[in-house]
C-alpha cells in the first residue's frame, strides 16, 4: 500500500496547472517530432533539454515536459510509418509492414486509431510495470558498491549495441570514444587538469549536452544535405488519405490478446539492458506473426500487424525507463538523453534518488499516466492534424532543426566557442554514421564517464590498491558474467537478427532507438 | 578501404591520447590509482578496437561525390561562420542568413529561401526570446523588438510574463 501512497503523492505533484501544461506541451511536440521523419525520440529530447535548462524549470517540471516528447515521440513514430511508408523512428520500423498496406487499402485512419490505442495499452501496462518493478530493483541496487557500479556501468556498454549489433569493435570504439571525452577537464578526485592542452575553456570538460545536440541534431541536418535530390529524398512523397478514424469495437476486439502479449514481451525487451523499443516491437511482431497470421495476412494489411509493434514498442520505452531510474544505468538511446536531463538538473539517478528525491521519481510516474491519457485523447481525434504536420518540407524544417539547436546551446554557454564545437560534433556524427559507428554509446561515454572512473578509482582505493577487488564479489562477477556474454553473443549471432530486422526495410540508421 | 582508414587514424588517436595521458602533471596528494591510469585504459580500447577495423574492414559505406561532401563542408563552414557572428551582430539578421542558406541548398528557390530565413529567424525570436525569455544576442532590431514587447506590457500594467513561470517548486 506504500505503492499506492506513493503514487497519491505523484498525482499531487503532477496535478499542477503548470505540470499539466508542460506534459500537453511535451506531448504535443513529442508526437509532432516522432512523425517528422528524421527527428525521432532521441534528437526530439536532445534538442529540448538545453531550452528546458534555460528556461529555468526545475527539475520535475523539466522531468515531466521532457518524458512526455519521449512517450509522444514514440507515439508519433507511428503516423509517418502508416501514411508514407517510413518510419518516422526505426522502433516504428515493423509499424510499415501492415501499417503501409492497410493504409493503401483506405483504412489510414482506421490503422492510425489502432495503433494510438495499441500505443496506449503498451505505454499504460508499461508504466504500472514500471511502478511495481523499480522499487524492487532499487532494493537490489542498494547492495552494490564501487566495485559493482564499476561492472554495472561495463555491462550497459558491453550490452549497449544490443543482440542485433553488427560490429562491436565498432561498438567498443564508440563506448571509448565517449569515455576519452569525459576525461577532459580537471580531475575531480586530485584537482589536475587533464587533456586540455592548455585550452582554458575546456577546463570544465565538455558539457555533453553540446555532445548530444551535436551528435543528434545537427549530423541529421547534415543527412539531409546528403541526400537531397537523391531517391532517399523523402520530400517528394505525397501523403495518403485518411479516411474513416474510428475503428469498429469489433476490430478492436479481435486485437485485444495481440496487445496483452506483446505489451509483456515489449516491457521484458525495454528492462532487459541492449534491447530498447526497436527490438521490443521487432520481437512482438515476429511473436504475433507466428502466433494467430494463420491465413497470411501478415504484411497485407493485418491489424493485429498494426497493433503488435506499437504496443510492443511502447511498451518496451515505459521498460527501458525501469533501469535508468532505478540503477541510473541506461538501456538505450533516449533513456540515455533522458539520462542527461537527470545529470543535467544535479539529480543522480540510480538507487538513492527513490529516497533521497521521491518527489522527482513518483511526480515523473504520475505524469506519465497523465501523458498517456493525454496522448490517446490527443492522438485519436486530432490524427488529421499531425498528418498536416507531415507536409512541411524537411528543407523548410531542418534549418529550423539547426537554429533551436542553436538557440539551445547558445542560451546555456553564451559564447562561441561550444557552438563550434557543437558543429565539430555535428561533423563527426556524421561521419561516424556513415561509418556504421553507433553513436548512442558516445553519448553514453561522455554521460557516465566519470561516475565510472570514480567508481573504479574508490574500489582499488578501498582495497588499497588491489585490483582483484573489482571482480571481488559473487555480485560483481556475475555482472562481469553477463557483460562478457552481452557483448560477445551478438558476434555469434547479430548478424542473423539484423538481417531479419531489415529484410523488409532498408534502413540505414546509427541512431537506434 | 574506409574502415582501414578509420582505422589507421584511431590507432593515431589511441597513440596521442595515451601520450598525453602520461603527460598528466601527478598532484602530490594522489589516489592509489591516480588521474592517469583510466584515460590509458580507453587508449587501450580505442587502440585494440582500431586494429580490428584494420584487420578486418567492413565493406564500404556508400559516400556521397566529391561535390556533396563539399556541400556538407560549406554548410559546417557557414554554421560555425554563424556562431562566430551571433555575439557580433545580434541575433536576427546572422540567424536569417544561416537559416536562408540552409534551406537554399535543401532545395527551396533563391527567393523563397530568403523569405523561409526570415521568418524562421522572427519566429524563432518571438517564441524563445519575447515568449519564454530565453537570453539571445540583441543588438539594435532586437532591443527594438524588445522595447515594443514592454511597452505593450507596460500598457496593459504588468510587465510580460514569461508562458510558464514557475510555480509552487
Amino acid at each position: 500500500m506504500e505503492l499506492l501512497g506513493n503514487l497519491g503523492d505523484g498525482f499531487l505533484i503532477a496535478l499542477t496547472w503548470e505540470n499539466l501544461f508542460l506534459a500537453l506541451m511535451g506531448c504535443f511536440l513529442g508526437t509532432i517530432m516522432g512523425a517528422l521523419p528524421g527527428l525521432g525520440p532521441s534528437n526530439g529530447v536532445a534538442i529540448l533539454i538545453p531550452l528546458a535548462f534555460t528556461l529555468g524549470l526545475g527539475a520535475t517540471p523539466s522531468l515531466i515536459l521532457l518524458t512526455s516528447v519521449y512517450y509522444g515521440a514514440m507515439y508519433g513514430g507511428r503516423i509517418s510509418s502508416i501514411l508514407l511508408n517510413i518510419p518516422g523512428d526505426e522502433p516504428a520500423m515493423m509499424t510499415c509492414l501492415d501499417g503501409y498496406p492497410m493504409a493503401q487499402a483506405g483504412r489510414a485512419g482506421e490503422a492510425l486509431a489502432l495503433s494510438g490505442i495499441a500505443s496506449f495499452v503498451g505505454a499504460f501496462f508499461a508504466t504500472w510495470g514500471l511502478v511495481l518493478l523499480a522499487p524492487q530493483l532499487v532494493k537490489v541496487a542498494l547492495l552494490f558498491g564501487p566495485a559493482e557500479y564499476f561492472a554495472l556501468f561495463t555491462l550497459a556498454f558491453a550490452t549497449l549495441g544490443g543482440i542485433a549489433a553488427t560490429n562491436q569493435a565498432k561498438s567498443a570504439f564508440a563506448a571509448a570514444l565517449g569515455l576519452g571525452l569525459a576525461m577532459i577537464g580537471v580531475d575531480t578526485q586530485t584537482g589536475v587538469p587533464r587533456l586540455t592542452f592548455g585550452e582554458v575553456h575546456l577546463y570544465d570538460g565538455i558539457d555533453f549536452l553540446i555532445a548530444i545536440v551535436g551528435l543528434f541534431a545537427l549530423s541529421e541536418v547534415f543527412v539531409f544535405l546528403e541526400h537531397r535530390g537523391t531517391d532517399r529524398d523523402i520530400s517528394t512523397k505525397p501523403p495518403t488519405a485518411v479516411g474513416r478514424i474510428v475503428p469498429s469495437w469489433s476490430l478492436i476486439r479481435s486485437c485485444i490478446p495481440t496487445m496483452g502479449r506483446t505489451t509483456v514481451l515489449g516491457f521484458i525487451a525495454g528492462v532487459l539492458p541492449g534491447a530498447g523499443a526497436s527490438l521490443g516491437s521487432f520481437i512482438s511482431y515476429s511473436m504475433e506473426k507466428r502466433l494467430v497470421d494463420k491465413d497470411k495476412t501478415f504484411g497485407t494489411g493485418d491489424p493485429r500487424g498494426v497493433a503488435a509493434p506499437e504496443a510492443g514498442n511502447n511498451a518496451a520505452a515505459g521498460g527501458a525507463l525501469v533501469p535508468m531510474l532505478a540503477l541510473g544505468v541506461p538501456g538505450s538511446g533516449t533513456t540515455a538523453v533522458l539520462l542527461a536531463v537527470l545529470l543535467a538538473l544535479n539529480i543522480t539517478p540510480g538507487p538513492l534518488l527513490f529516497t533521497q528525491n521521491p518527489d522527482v521519481v513518483w511526480g515523473l510516474i504520475a505524469a506519465l499516466f497523465i501523458g498517456n491519457v493525454m496522448l490517446l485523447a490527443m492522438n485519436i481525434p486530432m490524427v488529421g492534424l499531425f498528418t498536416r504536420v507531415l507536409l512541411v518540407p524537411p528543407r523548410i524544417l531542418m534549418p529550423v532543426v539547426a537554429m533551436i539547436s542553436f538557440v539551445g546551446i547558445y542560451g546555456i554557454s553564451g559564447s562561441p566557442f561550444e557552438l563550434l564545437m557543437m558543429v565539430g560534433f555535428g561533423l563527426l556524427g556524421w561521419v561516424l554514421r556513415k561509418l556504421d559507428v553507433p553513436l548512442v554509446p558516445v553519448i553514453l561515454g561522455t554521460l557516465l564517464g566519470n561516475e565510472m572512473e570514480v567508481n573504479f578509482r574508490r574500489a582499488v582505493e578501498i582495497s588499497n590498491g588491489d585490483y582483484s577487488v573489482l571482480v571481488g564479489s559473487p555480485l560483481a562477477i556475475g555482472l562481469w558474467t553477463v557483460a562478457i556474454v552481452g557483448f560477445v553473443l551478438p558476434i555469434v549471432v547479430g548478424g542473423r537478427i539484423k538481417r531479419r530486422m531489415h529484410m523488409a526495410r532498408d534502413e540505414e540508421s546509427a541512431i537506434s532507438d | 578501404m574506409s574502415d582501414r582508414i578509420f582505422g589507421g587514424i584511431g590507432l593515431v588517436l589511441a597513440i596521442i591520447y595515451a601520450w598525453a595521458a602520461a603527460g598528466i602533471q601527478e598532484s602530490f596528494l594522489t589516489d592509489e590509482v591516480g588521474p592517469k591510469v583510466f584515460p590509458w585504459i580507453i587508449a587501450v580500447i580505442l587502440g585494440l578496437s582500431s586494429v580490428w577495423f584494420l584487420l578486418k574492414p567492413d565493406p564500404d559505406p556508400e559516400w556521397p561525390s566529391w561535390g556533396r561532401i563539399a556541400e556538407i563542408g560549406l554548410a559546417a563552414l557557414v554554421l560555425a561562420i554563424y556562431a562566430e557572428a551571433l555575439p557580433v551582430f545580434g541575433f536576427l539578421l546572422p540567424t536569417a542568413l544561416a537559416s536562408a542558406y540552409l534551406t537554399w541548398r535543401l532545395g527551396s528557390r533563391p527567393l523563397e529561401s530568403v523569405v523561409i530565413g526570415v521568418l524562421t529567424a522572427l519566429g524563432i525570436y518571438l517564441i524563445f526570446r519575447s515568449l519564454l525569455g530565453l537570453s539571445l544576442p540583441r543588438e539594435g532590431v532586437e532591443l527594438a523588438i524588445d522595447a515594443f514587447f514592454s511597452t505593450i506590457g507596460d500598457l496593459f500594467g504588468n510587465e510580460p510574463a514569461p508562458a510558464t513561470a514557475p510555480q509552487g517548486d
